[in-house]
């Protein structure tokens, strides 16, 4: 039962309230950093890690913290947190630090972490913080490796850096460029609302069925 | 009681809440002072040894470097140059004579500063190797200034003097032409005059060839363990 409980919290960040594709959050370093594989796998790595962090703390201190002044705590967590990543990222992986730029210290400002803290870690115990977190971090970088590894493949032709086709292959510019993002986007949430409307109208028929078969 | 006084009662005071705010903030500035101090050793050494790797990039068989700068009418060599100080860098070979100048230069580009770094040779007037360190040109389109490979080549032996003409790709003629990238022609071209530019700001500065400041620090450790 308790384990099921803590499963189902982390399931429902990577498909079925996906951060990115569902509630739309989080945007700015969606369409920002995505125009190449490694770059959104960093990006979901440096958000996991403080998505992670900054719940386990929160949900730690939720007796702790008085309610007027909750925002601001949650804000100083999550800033140390990213100050931390952020330093870490440039000692260990200097390349891809650059790559990302201004991205990093920009996740302070992400607000799928803040509404997680608000919405979630700082209401329920620590052990299922935590699972609500890995989950909606887990869901971004699904999200954040889908739009770039499809921006990389047409765009540059590659995946990981390695080129996947001929030298013939003229690489599609536009789309590792900002409009390649949101054409990408478009798409994808298209897809995820197509399926919606495909599942509830599934959902509906069974209902009738049942209905009129009992 | 009534609701209101119950309501009262729960709000914490304000000194807890201040005090709240002070630990929360004490305790993440320690955080942040902590990283920082760990990390530094290691930031500093990257971005060391990525210069010396851009120093021997362009300038080719060079095996030494060190910092030079302009001081009191001539060019010395410093261990450190301060902070904002503009500064080349000396190539020395492997017996300790001067080869080139590795120049960095900066100026805009197609977005924003593009920064980078050639190897010159004053003895023939020639640039030898680019290197672009900084640049946030367009993919695909500008950034084209470091990841086409003929477009680097074409500063790999360059005369500088007349000055460096960027021209229509194919249309290279002189020793001093170089030919620019179709699609990219702004940042081709801004590569060109940051080049220029820096050649002509230190034009003056630098010593006549051959009485370049001598090799001044130990030789570095060449691999071979001696």
């Amino acid at each position: 039962m308790k384990k099921n409980e803590s499963y189902e919290e982390f399931v429902k960040g990577i498909w079925r309230d996906n951060p990115v594709f569902v509630q739309v959050l989080g945007m700015c370093p969606m369409l920002a950093v995505t125009n190449s594989a490694i770059n959104a796998i960093a990006m979901g790595m440096a958000s996991m890690f403080v998505l992670v962090g900054s719940s386990f703390l929160v949900s730690v201190f939720r007796h702790v913290i008085p309610k007027q002044v909750r925002i601001s705590c949650f804000i100083i967590i999550i800033a140390t947190f990213v100050t931390i990543a952020d330093y870490t990222l440039l000692a260990l992986v200097p390349k891809v630090h650059k790559e990302l730029g201004a991205f990093i210290p920009l996740i302070v400002a992400n607000c799928l972490i803040l509404g997680r803290q608000e919405a979630f870690a700082s209401r329920y115990p620590t052990r299922l913080a935590v699972m609500d977190a890995l989950g909606m971090a887990g869901g971004f970088m699904l999200a954040l490796f889908s739009l770039g590894a499809v921006r990389e493949i047409l765009g540059d032709g590659a995946l990981f850096g390695f080129r996947l086709f001929g030298e013939s292959f003229e690489p599609w510019i536009v789309m590792i460029l900002p409009p390649g993002g949101f054409l990408t986007l478009g798409v994808i949430l298209l897809f995820f609302n197509w399926f919606k409307y495909k599942k509830d109208e599934f959902l509906a028929d069974v209902a009738e069925a049942e209905r009129s078969g009992s | 009681m009534t609701a209101d006084a119950r309501k009262q009662a729960a709000a914490p005071s304000s000194l807890r809440l201040v005090m709240t705010l002070a630990i929360a903030g004490l305790v993440s500035g320690i955080a942040i002072i902590g990283i920082y101090e760990s990390t530094l050793p290691t930031i500093t050494a990257n971005k060391a040894r990525e210069l010396r790797e851009a120093v021997f990039k362009v300038l080719p068989g060079v095996s030494d470097m060190q910092a030079l700068v302009y001081r009191e009418g001539r060019i010395v060599a410093v261990p450190k140059p301060q902070k904002d100080e503009p500064v080349v860098y000396g190539g020395y070979d492997e017996r300790g004579d001067f080869v080139g100048y590795a120049m960095p230069g900066a100026g805009p580009g197609f977005q924003d500063t593009i920064a980078l770094l050639y190897g010159y040779l004053p003895s023939r007037q020639q640039v030898v190797g680019m290197e672009i360190l900084e640049s946030r040109e367009t993919p695909g389109l500008g950034d084209k200034i470091y990841k086409d490979a003929d477009f680097v080549a074409e500063f790999s032996a360059l005369s500088v003097e007349p000055e460096i003409v960027a021209v229509k790709k194919g249309t290279s003629t002189q020793p001093n032409h170089v030919d620019a990238i179709t699609g990219a022609t702004i940042s081709a071209k801004a590569v060109v005059r940051i080049i220029n530019e820096t050649h002509v700001a230190w034009a003056e500065q630098l010593p006549a060839p051959g009485t370049e400041p001598p090799f001044a620090g130990e030789p570095a450790d060449n691999g071979t363990g001696q």
